[in-house]
């Protein structure tokens, strides 16, 4: 079957590299699968699960927001931060979850800190799930 | 003549003093080397970025962001880099006599330009000459990760977007060999200077390209911000390097020179007493 490239770049450093048969990730205006061949097209990520299937297997990469750059022979995802699966560390994310579901506790709505801490929790949530191969 | 034992102290004092100058020297030498291996793995992000960034904002004419169009300054911003600790040469003032020269010449009151300071030196000067500084950092690690920066580099971008500033310049020390750091003045926002050397692709927006640019302008903005921060991270530890390796070359000459003065000390305590003897012998006869 054909393959298209995929590399996730993060300011930090590349995270994922390979040749993958579909890539599949939630942008901001939905579902989006992308398979070799794609036109050239640019979308912003939801916090989520980037998935890779080459064969029968599936690699998971959890991203923090970012975007899509597609191109026909190659898929590149800019995030500000991402981890694949088994790197993720779960006790900090668990601990995140915490700390973001107790500012949430305590804060009012209209707070600028409740939205940050929103977007701590969802951040976190992705990661616990990503790592559990929840999808 | 300094006595045999001042000199001799001040031999073992600057002894010690080399040898600790020169373990900073060579912890300096392996940060450098790490905060390149950094500097140079957050290259094909920043070029990524750059690609993507060039493409929506020159390929399509009918797109506009605030953070792409120029607008009347009434007030500028100064994003100035430096390091927390000293003891690395003229890395921290050169940095910081280019911006307050440069704030000196263009603005006449405090009111007209705002100073983000990233780094404890760079914040204790202007706040000492009671120069307006809106947000500080200090204390960030030596290989910093993005997410420790994020916050500032957002506040900084979203500064811009409500109209705290509406230019923002940025200081720091550019990388350019290990014994070569170069101080930098880089317009940062608006982004009026965006180009890239790769041909331009044209790009379907999803969903729109308006809401691509403001998703991918503040992300880019913020990761110009830290690839300045990893290049000066770089030079400051070289110039830490460069000048730890004086400080010990220094320190071996005057080890030299001192055991010099020492021996002939020795020499003329020796023979002196030799006299004395001699001239006391002579004196039974």
């Amino acid at each position: 079957m054909k393959t298209i490239k995929v590399s996730v770049v993060t300011p930090d450093g590349p995270v994922y590299e390979s040749d993958v048969e579909m890539v599949s990730t939630k942008a901001q205006s939905g579902e989006l699968g992308i398979l070799p061949g794609h036109i050239p097209m640019v979308a912003p990520l939801q916090i989520g699960a980037v998935r890779l299937k080459n064969g029968g297997k599936t690699d998971f990469v959890a991203v923090s927001g970012g975007f899509l750059e597609v191109r026909p022979e190659q898929v590149t995802i800019l995030a500000q931060s991402a981890e694949q699966a088994d790197e993720i560390d779960v006790e900090r994310a668990v601990r995140a979850k915490q700390r973001a579901e107790q500012r949430l506790n305590e804060q009012k709505r209209e707070n600028i800190d409740f939205r940050r801490a929103e977007l701590a929790l969802q951040r976190a949530i992705n990661r616990i799930e990503v790592s559990e191969r929840k999808f | 003549m300094a006595s045999l034992r001042d000199i001799k102290n001040r031999i073992t004092s600057t002894k010690k003093t080399s040898q600790i100058t020169k373990a900073m020297q060579m912890v300096s030498a392996a940060k450098m080397n790490k905060a390149e291996m950094n500097a140079r793995s957050f290259v094909p992000y920043m070029e990524k970025i750059q690609e993507v960034t060039a493409s929506i904002a020159l390929g399509s004419k009918d797109v506009s962001h605030p953070m792409l169009t120029s607008r009347p300054v009434k007030k500028t911003g100064y994003l100035v880099i430096t390091s927390d600790r000293g003891l690395a040469g003229a890395y921290n003032s050169n940095v910081l006599r280019n911006v307050y020269q440069t704030i000196q010449k263009r603005h006449k009151s405090p009111d007209e330009y705002a100073i983000i300071a990233i780094g404890r030196v760079g914040r204790d000067f202007f706040r000492k000459r009671n120069m307006n500084v809106i947000l500080d950092i200090v204390a960030v690690a030596d290989q910093p990760a993005f997410a420790e920066i994020k916050d500032i580099a957002s506040k900084t971008v979203g500064m811009f977007a409500d109209e705290t500033f509406d230019e923002l310049y940025m200081y720091y020390s550019h990388y350019v060999s290990a014994i070569q750091q170069d101080v930098t003045e880089k317009k940062l926002l608006p982004l009026t200077d965006i180009s890239s050397s790769k041909k331009l692709t044209s790009y379907e927006f999803e969903p729109s390209a308006e809401e691509i640019l403001k998703v991918l302008l503040p992300q880019y903005a913020e990761s110009l911000i830290y690839g300045a921060l990893l290049d000066s991270k770089a030079s400051e530890h070289a110039a830490r390097m460069t000048a730890m390796q004086n400080a010990t070359d220094n320190a071996k000459e005057l080890i030299n020179s001192l055991s010099l003065s020492y021996n002939r000390a020795r020499q003329a305590a020796i023979t002196q007493e030799i006299t004395e003897i001699v001239g006391g012998a002579a004196a039974l006869e």
